[in-house]
């Protein structure tokens, strides 16, 4: 409660100034006000909302995997061959994200798995609200994996649990080798770092050794793989890697 | 799209989101000031949330609101040695050589206080 006039208040950390005399009987039109102690997260509301997308997901034994990568690193082409040559073992659906098209859908749809498209327009990242709407639409059966297309970008992402179980950076060979020193948020908020386009290695300057550290230092013990979604080398890691997750 | 000092669309959307957290709490109480913590280690970039701050609170309880971000800087605990030390970034290892480390500062992402027409 307020010291000086009784108004109430959760919390008053210091009395305000009053500069008039108490003579009169005043009500609250005058401009004192009160500090508030809120210490809460900003993300409270996104973060509530994941727990409800994971309990989700648990209840129905569903794997739920993050993809998060600048755009062009091979992500639409990774669940692609992903689905090929996993659709006969895992029952495989794709949560796309995208800012405008619908180009990355289709290229899923075509594999023969579902497939959610959600246009996230200006916004750069998808958030678990979003997540939740879309499998809402997909509804996946029991036991199945869900792959998490984000929008393709090494910064906003990092910061939206979306309630999935695994955060997977994808990175190529051709974006350089400082990537994770660049955007150490990203590599630090990783599950699995799967470096992509090593088939280009012979072609373009790229230090392992050098990647590697930065990745060790943004996030120590990170598991690295490396692969080629477009020959299939180093693939069938990727594909253990998520068979030892299912439900 | 990380130009660090320039805007990105992820401090709009933590700003909005600032917005309705506090409006969740405060209903539609008339925000004076509303006090950040944005750790340097976030991955959220202070200028850019002072940048789009007024665009965002318009029409809502914070419009007008004056705007403290206090940065918490990074700190760490060595998992390996023990010691405490300094991150201007998440890419310092401990003097020991160690990336083992578990972060005690720098990450803060939150809404510390407002301060409210009574």
């Amino acid at each position: 409660m307020c010291a000086t006039c009784g108004c109430s208040g959760e919390t008053i950390l210091e009395p305000h100034e009053h500069d008039h005399e108490h003579q009169h009987e005043h009500g609250h039109g005058h401009s004192h006000t009160r500090t508030v102690t809120l210490e809460q997260a900003v993300l409270a509301r996104n973060d509530a909302l994941a727990e409800l997308n994971r309990k989700w997901l648990a209840e129905r034994s569903i794997l739920a995997v993050n993809l998060m990568s600048s755009p062009g690193a091979g992500k639409t082409t990774l669940l692609e061959r992903t689905i090929r040559e996993l659709g006969s073992e895992l029952r495989v659906s794709v949560v796309e994200g995208d800012q405008e098209t619908v180009l990355d859908a289709d290229r899923i749809r075509a594999t023969g798995a579902p497939a959610v498209q959600i246009n996230t327009g200006s916004g750069c990242h998808l958030d678990a609200k979003m997540l939740a709407g879309g499998l809402q639409t997909l509804d996946p059966p029991e036991g199945s994996v869900v792959l998490i297309e984000n929008v393709g970008n090494l910064v906003c992402p990092a910061l939206f649990d979306l309630g999935e179980q695994a955060r997977v950076v994808i990175t190529s060979v051709t974006e350089g080798a400082e990537k994770p020193r660049k955007y150490p948020q990203m590599f630090r908020a990783a599950d699995l770092v799967l470096l992509n386009k090593i088939d280009l290695l012979p072609y373009v300057r790229f230090d392992i050794e050098d990647f590697l550290d930065g990745a060790r230092r943004a996030n120590p013990g990170v598991e690295v793989l490396q692969l080629s979604a477009t020959t299939g080398d180093g693939v069938a890691d990727w594909y253990g890697w998520l068979r030892v997750r299912l439900p | 799209m990380h130009d660090r000092g320039g805007v990105h669309l992820h401090e709009m959307a933590i700003t909005q989101s600032v917005v309705h957290a506090v409006c969740d709490r405060m209903g539609d109480a008339q925000i004076r000031r509303i006090c950040l913590e944005i750790g340097t280690l976030s991955g959220v970039v202070a200028d850019s949330v002072r940048f789009c701050f007024d665009l965002i609170t318009e029409g809502t309880p914070l419009e007008g609101a004056s705007l403290e971000i206090i940065q918490p800087t990074g700190r760490a605990r060595c998992r390996d040695c023990g010691a405490e030390f300094a991150l201007n970034d998440l890419l310092v290892l401990c003097e020991c050589g160690s990336a083992n480390r578990e972060l005690l500062a720098g990450e803060e992402l939150k809404i510390r206080e407002v301060e409210v027409m009574a």
